[in-house]
C-alpha cells in the first residue's frame, strides 16, 4: 500500500487545504486577553510595551517586581527581548496594560510636569558594584548632577570613577534612574548610552543646563 | 549548554495562526477561541523547560500536540454535555468551523463525525501540516498508527467529497 498515494492532491485533499486557510486568521483575537489571563495565574514573568517619547518609541519590561529594563529605539526590539529571555526568564509577552503607569510617569516627565518616579524598579539585571553606583545616582535630585568622582566616592570607591562611569553606561533602566545627572567635573557632559544630543536634552529638560545656542 | 527558548511573545506571534486554524478544524468556532488560550496558557506553563534548541518546527509541533489534546478535551466535554436538540440548523452552526460554501460545510460536519483518533490526523496533517511521525507523537502511537488513521480518515471524507 503506498500511502503518500492516499495523500495525492485530489479534490478532497485540496478541499482541506483549501478551505483550512480560506477563513479570515482571527488569531490575534483569539490572543486578545491572553498577556492579562497568563498575569492572573502568576505565569508571566515579564510584561512588554512600547511608550512614546520625544526619543521616539522606547521598550519598557516589567517584572512582578517592578520595572527592569528601558531601551531607547535604537535597539532591537528582538535582541533586548531575547537578552531578558535568557537573563530573567523566556515567560515575556507583550502587555501594555501592566505598564500603563509607567507611561504615565514617563510622559509627565517628558513633558516637565513629573519631577520623580515613583514606579517601582527590578534590580535584578544590576551587579552589586552597578547597584551602589546606580543607587547613588537614583538619589540626585531634579534639576542637580554630580561629577563621576563624587558618584564613585559615595558608592564607596573614591578611586572608581572610571568603573563608575561604565555602571553608570551600562544602566538598564536610563531615564528613570537618572544617570544622565552624572557629568565630568568641570561640567563637560561626559557619556551616555543613549547618546549624548540626548542626555543634554533632559539636562535641559531638567533645567540642569542652559539650551545650547545653535 | 542549556539555552533558553525564544521569548514567549515571539512563540506566539509565529504559531497562532497555524494552532488557531487547527482548532477552528477541529472543535470549531465555539469552542476554538477557548482552546486557544488554554492551549497558550498550557505552553506558557511548560515553557521554561523547554530547551532553546529545538527548532522552529519543533516548537509548532510541541503547540500542536498541546493543541491536539484541548481540542480532545472539548470533544469529551461536549459528548457529555450532549442532548437532544430540536433545531438541526442550530447544531450544524455550533459544530461547522466554515461560514463559507455548503461544500466546506459539509466536508467539516464529516470530518466532525470522524473517529477521534482519524479525526486528528486528518487535521493535524492538512491543517497543522505536521509529518506522520509528529502525528503519532501528538496522539500518541506508532507513525505507522498514525498513517493508517489518516488513510481510513481520508478514505471516508472521500465518499464525502465529490472526486
Amino acid at each position: 500500500m503506498n500511502v503518500d498515494f492516499f495523500e495525492d492532491e485530489d479534490s478532497t485533499v485540496r478541499a482541506l487545504r483549501r478551505s483550512a486557510t480560506a477563513r479570515r486568521d482571527e488569531s490575534a483575537e483569539a490572543a486578545r486577553g491572553l498577556a492579562e489571563r497568563a498575569a492572573r495565574e502568576e505565569l508571566l514573568d515579564v510584561a512588554y510595551a512600547t511608550v512614546d517619547s520625544p526619543f521616539g518609541p522606547l521598550l519598557a519590561a516589567s517584572t512582578p517586581r517592578g520595572l527592569v529594563r528601558l531601551a531607547f529605539p535604537e535597539e532591537s526590539e528582538e535582541e533586548v527581548l531575547e537578552r531578558l529571555a535568557r537573563r530573567l526568564s523566556p515567560r515575556i509577552m507583550r502587555a501594555p496594560a501592566r505598564l500603563q503607569a509607567v507611561a504615565r510617569e514617563l510622559d509627565e516627565y517628558f513633558s516637565g510636569r513629573r519631577h520623580a518616579f515613583e514606579t517601582e524598579l527590578d534590580w535584578t539585571l544590576i551587579g552589586p558594584f552597578g547597584r551602589k553606583v546606580l543607587g547613588v545616582a537614583a538619589a540626585i535630585p531634579y534639576g542637580s548632577v554630580l561629577s563621576y568622582q563624587e558618584v564613585a566616592g559615595e558608592a564607596g570607591s573614591p578611586r572608581g570613577s572610571r568603573a563608575a562611569g561604565n555602571a553608570l553606561g551600562s544602566n538598564p533602566i536610563p531615564i528613570v534612574i537618572p544617570c544622565h545627572r552624572v557629568l565630568r567635573t568641570g561640567g563637560n557632559l561626559g557619556g551616555y548610552g543613549g547618546g549624548l544630543p540626548r542626555k543634554r536634552w533632559l539636562l535641559e529638560l531638567e533645567g540642569a543646563l542652559a539650551p545650547e545656542l545653535s | 549548554m542549556s539555552q533558553a527558548p525564544p521569548p514567549f511573545q515571539a512563540f506566539l506571534d509565529d504559531h497562532r495562526e497555524v494552532v488557531w486554524r487547527f482548532l477552528l478544524a477541529s472543535v470549531g468556532r465555539t469552542d476554538a477561541d477557548d482552546c486557544f488560550q488554554e492551549t497558550f496558557i498550557a505552553a506558557l506553563r511548560a515553557y521554561p523547560q523547554l530547551s532553546g534548541r529545538r527548532r522552529e518546527h519543533n516548537l509548532r509541533a510541541w503547540v500542536l500536540t498541546i493543541a491536539q489534546r484541548k481540542a480532545l478535551d472539548a470533544h469529551r466535554a461536549r459528548a457529555r454535555r450532549a442532548t437532544p436538540v430540536a433545531d438541526p440548523a442550530q447544531v450544524s452552526q455550533m459544530t461547522t468551523p466554515a461560514a463559507g460554501d455548503g461544500r466546506d460545510e459539509a466536508l467539516w460536519q464529516a470530518v466532525e463525525e470522524l473517529p477521534e483518533r482519524q479525526r486528528s490526523a486528518v487535521v493535524l496533517r492538512f491543517v497543522g501540516d505536521l509529518a506522520h511521525r509528529e502525528i503519532g507523537m501528538a496522539i500518541g502511537c506508532s507513525e505507522e498508527a498514525a498513517r493508517r488513521s489518516l488513510h481510513e480518515g481520508l478514505s471516508k471524507l472521500r465518499k464525502v467529497v465529490p472526486a
